[in-house]
């Protein structure tokens, strides 16, 4: 008995010092909000999505895309079918070839992407001064802490410290790695009119947007959570049974 | 794997001492994991069924002004041929005028048509899917001056109705609503 | 294998089967009466784990790869729309992704339980060398698979790991290149990884099958070391450890299932949400966790080695260190001549062991650093380091992991007493006879 426990303890020793990634060194750690899709049972708010939308429509997606989410992914928003026709309908598309063989523009429809800013990278490169604005689907799981890390970032900029010399087209960013971020801090208190009382503040728009860009990665986060707490309701309740059963067939063993 | 009891030659394993519990550990434990691998296997067998990008793309728009009378356009839906055919007076007087009663899927040309000028079907024979000639000028229409399926022999009528051959249904109607008078959306 | 016949109270279509394909007879004779030692914990429920682990990974990957398309430009896309478009995909590729973790961790415990207990000795050195050629296919195979999605660690591991083989003095080269099918990582590569992603599970399936023959041809070994004396050291497999197996894995599956549905990406690492960019190497690329002792033995050899008539170049040596952390284990049955096989017997060995272990982990963190960092490591929720360089330490553990092989063991092979064991497994009396 006691070598057992030897080893169990010298085992959970073993796996209680995980290898830990490493870091970028300068790179402050943003600071935890506290999100409602967190948890065991974490959902989205999905009044906070359509607001986060909303700041990305109006703000980040003058130059950013947001290649991976059709117009019929934001049902998952509280949007009615209606709303999104009408949504993407504001929205131009190239289709074709028609039976001319040319290339043409339509209305977009709920089954189409998100049409982004610009044609390609090139394109984007060359109307940002060289820099390339992210496609933001995946942004969210693409950082580490992402939630918190898109939501800092966008709260985070600052004057540049009297000792650094920042250079033409950069802006200083706390919680950008190296500092240096060529995006210029996209929001002011006022910019985005909010339908409901929300506070219209750059933090509640960071917060919004951040939020929206967690769906946006994982849209199937609250489906998860939710088929999460039945598997493991159902696996635990099945492990119990198989303890007591395997109890009772290994009563008989002698000198075990 | 399996939890369920078989016959055992060692003696510790046929004498437990409390048989009634031992079963209904057996049992209950035996059922949930059951259900457990059958619940594991759904979402493998789920996730074959058509994705909601798929789904999505189900509709297809359809520009009717291009097409003359008497003249036929083969358009995609579902990755399935659509026939939509701009039918003559004559092929709709020929369709109108025939005793369903003799026809091997009775339907009436009238609930398979919104407007009668207009014929819109999935261009897949009913017997084994291949897809019927006739929607070209020169092609063999077949006996009934509609459709003809080069596999097998089926000929179908200006209705899209099975008369002759192994098929056993007419051409499948597809869902499809005018949006004006010059436009269907199909699906 | 069926000296015994099986005389099932059965008649009829089993019995008339049986008599032409004897399943029945098999399963009887694997599964019903094979005795196991009656004596063996829950270390030993981590075979069979791998086992269902395999299935379920193959079962999983299957349906993925119905999903998957294989080309640099789809790649990416087609993973997310498998996690978007596709019922359940996002599911399945979890427990994917998840599982090959779950994987490493199992076969790790069954590795180390191994080591614990001597079950490579005789006469079991066959049984353990099929375990090794086991944990090299899935080392390959969980590589490859890891290049599949197509995101920046996927591309960059690729590159870095194909990279290795030109470490190959005079035809290094010319292997790589042929490895990628052109002058970088692409298309091609992406391509035939998939094919060997999809096939290699099913030559680890055949390889399983040999352990498993190797394994009933003297038995499990037990925590005691000792060979089965009498009948009554044994009980059949099952129900007993048909139940025992059953009820490990459901536990097993808690752990796998708490990651699948509520820290999916915790074992993963952000950067592969990125796509593949073979203009930019993301700042820290690292392999999986799983690789991250290999790969830190591969970083400790930063020096050449003169060998007077040739130099090992340090890329070389540490792609030999790295290769040879792996083959220096099918030498340990004739490194390790000790005749008791546990550590529970060996007062020298077990304490090795640990150290060994210790190394071992020790290894994996300094795999996750930067080589010129302090070594540090996260101990219960704190930071401990020692200001000591990451390379250091990695050096150090490594010379450690291969100085126990090639060195304590031999040696300990000589003065270790030999103490007093078991008499029986059922009769547990200590008597100074050998286990053997």
């Amino acid at each position: 008995m006691k070598k057992t426990i030897f080893s169990l303890v010298a085992s959970a020793l073993v796996f209680a010092s995980v290898p830990v990634f490493a870091g970028g060194g300068a790179v402050l750690e943003p600071p935890q909000h506290p999100w409602s899709f967190e948890g065991v049972t974490g959902k989205f708010d999905k009044q906070q999505l359509q607001r986060g939308f909303q700041v990305y429509k109006e703000v980040c997606s003058t130059c950013h895309a947001l290649s991976k989410i059709a117009f019929r992914n934001l049902s998952d928003l509280g949007y009615s079918e209606d709303e999104l026709k009408a949504l993407a309908g504001q929205y131009k598309v190239i289709d074709g070839p028609n039976d001319a063989g040319d290339m043409f523009e339509r209305p977009a429809r709920p089954s189409d992407i998100i049409p982004g800013p610009f044609a390609n990278e090139k394109a984007a490169r060359a109307a940002n001064g060289g820099a390339y604005p992210l496609d933001l689907s995946l942004i969210a799981k693409a950082r580490h802490d992402g939630s918190n890390y898109v939501r800092a970032l966008l709260m985070g900029y600052e004057n540049a410290p009297h000792d650094m010399k920042m250079p033409d087209g950069m802006y200083y960013n706390k919680y950008f790695a190296g500092h240096q971020i060529a995006m210029p801090s996209p929001f002011s208190d006022g910019a985005v009119d909010y339908q409901d009382n929300s506070p219209e503040t750059v933090q509640q728009y960071a917060t919004d947007v951040a939020a929206f860009l967690t769906w946006a990665a994982e849209p199937k986060l609250e489906t998860r959570k939710a088929l999460g707490l039945r598997v493991m309701t159902f696996l635990l309740s099945l492990t119990v049974l198989l303890y007591l059963y395997k109890r009772k067939v290994w009563k008989d063993v002698k000198g075990h | 794997m399996a939890t369920k009891k078989t016959s055992s030659s060692h003696p510790a394993a046929d004498a437990p001492k409390d048989p009634t519990k031992r079963d209904f550990l057996a049992m209950a434990s035996g059922a949930v994991a059951v259900a457990g691998a059958a619940g594991a296997a759904w979402p493998l067998l789920d996730s074959l069924r058509p994705a909601a990008d798929v789904l999505a793309l189900s509709t297809t728009e359809v520009d009717l002004s291009k097409i003359p009378v008497g003249q036929s356009l083969t358009v995609m839906w579902r990755g399935k041929p659509v026939f939509v055919k701009h039918r003559t007076e004559e092929e709709i007087a020929a369709a109108k005028d025939v005793n369903i009663s003799q026809l091997p899927d009775p339907e009436t040309d009238d609930v398979r048509v919104k407007k009668p000028e207009w014929l819109v079907t999935v261009g897949v024979c009913t017997h084994l899917g291949c897809v019927p000639t006739g929607q070209g000028m020169t092609d063999n229409k077949g006996e009934f001056n509609g459709w003809f399926c080069p596999c097998h022999g089926s000929a179908y009528d200006t209705s899209g109705r099975i008369r002759k051959g192994p098929a056993p249904k007419n051409l499948v109607v597809p869902p499809y609503a005018f949006l004006n008078d010059t436009t269907i959306k199909i699906g | 294998m069926a000296s015994t016949v099986y005389n099932p109270n059965t008649k009829g279509w089993k019995e008339w089967l049986d008599h032409r394909l004897p399943v029945f007879t098999f399963m009887d004779h694997e599964l019903n009466k094979y005795p196991t030692p009656k004596n063996l914990n829950y270390w030993w429920n981590f075979g069979s784990l791998a086992g269902i682990t395999l299935v379920i990974m193959i079962m999983t990957g299957l349906f993925l790869a119905m999903h998957y398309t294989s080309s640099t430009t789809l790649a990416f896309n087609s993973v997310e729309r498998i996690m978007r478009d596709v019922n359940g995909g996002w599911l399945i590729r979890y427990v994917h992704a998840n599982g090959a973790s779950m994987f490493f961790m199992v076969v790790y415990i069954h590795i180390f339980r191994g080591l614990y207990f001597g079950s490579y000795k005789p006469p079991r050195e066959v049984l353990w060398a099929l375990g090794v050629v086991i944990f090299l296919l899935m080392m390959a195979t969980a590589f490859m698979g890891y290049v599949l999605p197509w995101g920046q660690m996927s591309f960059w591991g690729a590159t870095v790991i194909t990279n290795l083989f030109s470490a190959i003095p005079v035809i290094g080269d010319t292997i790589v290149t042929w490895l990628w099918g052109g002058f970088s990582v692409d298309n091609p590569t992406l391509t035939r990884f998939f094919a060997l992603h999809f096939l290699m599970p099913f030559l680890i399936v055949g390889v399983v099958i040999l352990h498993i023959v190797a394994l009933h041809r003297f038995g499990s070994n037990n925590p005691l070391g000792i060979d089965i004396k009498e009948k009554k050291d044994t009980i059949p497999f099952h129900p007993y450890y048909t139940i025992k197996d059953m009820y490990g894995l459901g536990v097993f599956l808690c752990i796998w299932a708490a990651f699948v549905f509520y820290a999916p990406n915790y074992l993963g690492h952000p950067d592969n949400y990125t796509p593949a960019n073979p203009m930019v190497t993301p700042a820290h690329i690292v392999p999986e966790w799983y690789f991250l002792p290999f790969y830190a033995i591969l970083r400790a050899v930063d020096f050449n080695i003169p060998l007077g008539f040739y130099t090992i170049e340090a890329k070389l040596g540490g792609v030999i260190a790295m290769f040879g952390s792996i083959l220096v284990l099918f030498a340990l049955p004739w490194l390790d001549k000790h005749p008791v096989r546990s550590a529970r017997f060996r007062p020298y060995y077990k304490w090795i062991y640990w150290t060994w272990i210790i190394a071992f982990v020790t290894l994996g963190q300094t795999g996750a650093l930067l080589p010129d960092q302090p070594f540090y490591f996260i101990f219960f929720g704190h930071e401990v380091s020692f200001g000591i360089k990451t390379i250091t330490v990695a050096q150090i553990s490594t010379f450690w992991y291969f100085f126990v092989f090639l060195g304590v063991m031999p040696i300990l092979s000589k003065i270790e007493p030999v103490k007093a064991l078991p008499y029986s497994i059922s009769n547990p009396v200590l008597t100074a006879k050998e286990g053997k």
